[in-house]
């Protein structure tokens, strides 16, 4: 039986850019209130969790052609090498170093390697998390 | 002025737990699954939105924080919740959860028939 699943569809395309907003927000603001990379990475995961439970996944794949595993490796290959940079400037393994910049927009803002490892996490645990749920929900 | 707004608060967090309730109540004595749906979606939205919006109010007037992230929660919920109610009720009408005793009309039970129908002629036919 066809089913008919307009209202379904029509609200996930507004409510998924809401969540989606709503993860960049809580990535960006994880180093001075509640979130972080982690955080940031699963509600990304259900915004896109929520594409798949409104339309099929080949529309989904289509709509978002990575290859979820090499998103995950390049978060990986992000976080050691943000951890490896330290070795460079003859401080210990995993230092960050933070300094305050002049932006166009933004204005003084200070700036940390720690959001490049968090930016890691992010893909690893999107990556990790979509390629689960896209193996597991893809039977063919 | 902070009596007003402290009155405004309190009066929205009250009216939120108020409809909280009902929707408890409404779930515990209506019928079928369609009715507690209609007691669920609608008055547990417009009780948590008066609680979010009373919480919101709170931390402008009294701590001096404009939150953003209560205001998108109330627009989420609003958006999102009607439309959990709908899909649970479809999906109980489409799986043959029965309506309760007292129904006059039932116009969807043609449809969904019609369309079984030829999907069944559909797959015979192939």
């Amino acid at each position: 039986m066809k089913t008919n699943d307009v209202i379904l569809q029509t609200t996930t395309k507004v409510v998924f850019f809401i969540i989606f907003l709503f993860s960049i927000h809580i990535f960006f603001a994880g180093h001075y209130t509640p979130g972080g990379g982690f955080v940031g990475g699963l509600l990304t995961t259900g915004a896109i969790v929520l594409l798949l439970l409104a339309f099929d996944l080949k529309t989904v794949q289509l709509a978002l052609p990575f290859n979820f595993t090499v998103v995950t490796a390049i978060g990986l290959l992000l976080a050691l090498g943000t951890a490896a940079g330290a070795i460079v400037f003859d401080v210990p393994f995993f230092t960050h170093a933070f300094d305050y910049f002049e932006l166009p927009l933004f204005g003084k803002t200070s700036l940390h390697t720690a959001m490049l490892f968090d930016s890691g996490v992010y893909l690893v645990v999107v990556g990790s998390a979509i390629t689960i749920i896209q193996s597991i929900g893809g039977d063919d | 002025m902070d009596l007003i707004a402290d009155i405004i608060i309190v009066l929205l967090v009250v009216v939120g737990i108020i409809f909280t309730i009902v929707t408890v109540i409404g779930i515990l004595r209506l019928p079928d699954a369609y009715t507690r749906a209609h007691a669920a979606s609608k008055s547990a939205t417009l009780g948590v939105m008066s609680l979010l919006l009373g919480v919101f109010f709170h931390f402008w007037w009294n701590e001096g924080h404009f939150s953003i992230q209560l205001l998108l929660g109330i627009a989420f919920l609003f958006i999102t919740s009607p439309i959990g109610g709908h899909l649970m009720s479809r999906a109980a009408y489409v799986a043959g959860v029965k309506p309760t005793e007292l129904t006059v009309a039932d116009d969807l039970q043609e449809v969904i028939e019609q369309k079984r129908t030829t999907a069944k002629r559909n797959t015979q036919e192939d």
